[in-house]
């Protein structure tokens, strides 16, 4: 699969990363690249095979839905690049 | 002035000593303290802890005297700047991890500090481990302290774990701890000459590890040998409720299993890794391994493990796919970097534009497309399926035989920048190393000989899950007959 310009654009869009149009141009050639490699799988015959998302062999373990932590504002806060009032500030999105 | 003669010990003979009251954690700790100054030319620490390291000492200090010696007590270790410390720089190898200081501890180091160990610092990587030269780091290049004899060009350590690599090797750390995605324990290890062992999937818990691809990466340890990496690793395993692929299964006093004894053992060579392009001399030293194990009584047994030739390909789908969605909270609201923007999505763009380097960004984008509507079920799913035959091939081959034995890489350490401008080039590094992240099962590399140009050259042995104490058992044997006792070109406290 060869992606174009504006394919890797709507790409990083979803990944939120922003690139200049000379990133975009690299980056098409570079991620074409790889996907041509990768594509290789397409010779194996997989009818039949389960996917594997993980090799743990137990299902997902289970507890009782109760509280075992908390109360850690300011250790969660801690770190944050912007708080204010116990809360972490990110630029406007109500209009 | 520390006494340099203390960092030619191994993590046995250190405890052994300590033990003895040869000398104290304290002398012990200042000896290495003084190593990772000395060594800062190789860039293998980004935050050395010294301070930390001698309180950790004497704490250890006062329960040996007492009598009341823990497991690794005194010990001092490295760790991989992947791991979450608690109040110290954790870093990814990342700009966007900016200034982090974590509010917990993750588990494996928990349980080391719990065991009385000392900690140096942490250790330089490939950016949130996406590498295998050490050289994607926003931290800089990491230098391997081996070099050609008679040329002074500068070598990778190998990735991703690197720094951690580097450490040991050059005396500046006793052992270290690794994380291993994709061969990142072993690969480096090989490069470096030193052991590094890839455990089960769910031996070592993943909590507060920082996720690269959560179903393939494995924390572990790396040391100088064979019995040093058994001992590691009884100290950072065991069952984790936080980490819910931990496998509830008891830990084995796994240096018990070091019995020099495999008469019997059926170890596997697979025809298939004998792949294009191998250098004679790896061929060499694997069948070199091959009449050390007969030698010692093992059988060796030809196998074929046939979907191999695809780990790769399935790793660079899968790995990337899991890495999109675990990076999506580098987003500059809760911790490390943030670049404003007008409005909260450029926020995000800049941010993680501005704070993830080339080869990080190159994986997430490549995670998003195979995730992305109308490629999910021609990437993603169909690497997944691939990924059931690369685990089947495993499975049947461990019906009839106990381990495998394979080169940890195919080639030894290279130049700083070599492969830098073609990453299939890189990713070939992990050829031998993926199919066990893949498959999830046990796998360590043992330093076994010498490239022509006097580089270290590894070799791998992968058992079946769960199985370390065989893993190990073959593993140190190999050890005793390599003899592998070449030092670097480089180490702390002059190395003799």
């Amino acid at each position: 699969m060869a992606l174009d310009k504006a394919a890797v654009a709507h790409i990083a869009a979803l990944a939120r990363i922003r690139l200049s149009e000379a990133e975009q141009e690299a980056l098409a050639s570079e991620l074409s690249h790889i996907l041509t490699w990768v594509e290789q799988l397409n010779e194996v015959d997989t009818s039949g095979v389960t996917p594997m998302a993980s090799v743990a062999a137990a299902g997902l373990p289970m507890r009782h839905d109760a509280v075992t932590d908390g109360g850690r504002r300011e250790e969660i806060l801690g770190n944050a690049p912007r708080t204010a009032r116990g809360f972490f500030v990110v630029p406007k999105v109500v209009e | 002035m520390s006494d340099p003669s203390l960092l030619a010990l191994t993590l046995a003979e250190a405890r052994d000593g300590l033990a003895r009251k040869s000398f104290s954690a304290r002398e012990l700790a200042l000896a290495y303290n003084d190593a990772v100054e000395e060594i800062e030319p190789l860039n293998a620490y980004i935050t050395p802890t010294p301070d930390r390291a001698l309180d950790m000492a004497d704490a250890a200090d006062k329960r040996l005297v007492k009598g009341e010696a823990l497991p690794l007590d005194g010990i001092p270790i490295a760790v991989k700047d992947l791991y979450c410390t608690k109040g110290v720089l954790t870093s990814a190898g990342s700009h966007i991890l900016d200034g982090f200081l974590p509010p917990y501890e993750s588990t494996v180091t928990d349980k080391l500090w719990q065991a009385g160990a000392v900690m140096l610092g942490k250790t330089n990587l490939d950016e949130f481990a996406m590498g295998s030269s050490n050289t994607t780091s926003y931290y800089g290049p990491v230098e391997n302290p081996w070099h050609q004899p008679g040329d002074n060009r500068p070598l990778v350590p190998g990735g991703s774990s690197g720094g951690s690599a580097s450490a040991v090797a050059a005396r500046a750390a006793v052992a270290a701890t690794g994380t291993d995605t994709g061969g990142s324990i072993r690969q480096p290890a090989s490069f470096c000459g030193i052991v590094g062992l890839k455990p089960t999937y769910g031996r070592c818990s993943r909590w507060g590890v920082v996720a690269y691809a959560s179903s393939l990466d494995h924390p572990g340890p790396m040391t100088r040998t064979v019995r040093d990496a058994a001992i590691m690793l009884r100290a950072m395993a065991g069952h984790d409720p936080k980490d819910s692929t931990s496998a509830r299964l008891p830990v084995p006093d796994f240096e018990a299993a070091l019995s020099g004894d495999i008469r019997g053992l059926r170890v596997a060579i697979p025809k298939d890794y004998r792949v294009d392009g191998m250098p004679g001399e790896i061929e060499a030293l694997w069948q070199q391994g091959v009449e050390w194990l007969r030698t010692a009584g093992a059988e060796p047994v030809e196998i074929s493990l046939p979907m191999t030739r695809y780990a790769l390909p399935t790793y660079y789908i899968i790995a990337p796919a899991e890495a999109s969605s675990n990076l999506a909270r580098y987003d500059g609201v809760r911790f490390g970097l943030r670049v404003d923007g007008a409005s909260l999505d450029e926020m995000y763009e800049l941010t993680r534009a501005a704070g993830f380097g080339a080869e990080v960004r190159r994986r997430v984008l490549i995670g998003t497309y195979v995730l992305s509507a109308g490629y999910y079920d021609a990437y993603y799913l169909k690497a997944q399926r691939v990924r059931s035959l690369i685990a089947q091939d495993f499975d049947s081959a461990f019906e009839s035989v106990d381990c495998i034995l394979t080169p940890t890489a195919p080639s030894a350490a290279f130049a700083i920048g070599d492969k830098c401008d073609d990453p299939i080039a890189m990713y070939l590094n992990d050829v031998f190393t993926v199919p066990a992240n893949l498959a999830g099962v046990p796998a360590v590399s043992v330093p076994a000989g010498l490239s022509g140009e006097g580089l270290p050259l590894g070799l791998q042995v992968t058992g079946r899950p769960f199985d370390e104490e065989t893993v190990l058992r073959v593993a140190e044997v190999l050890e005793s007959a390599a003899e592998f006792r070449h030092l670097p070109h480089f180490v702390a406290g002059g190395g003799r």
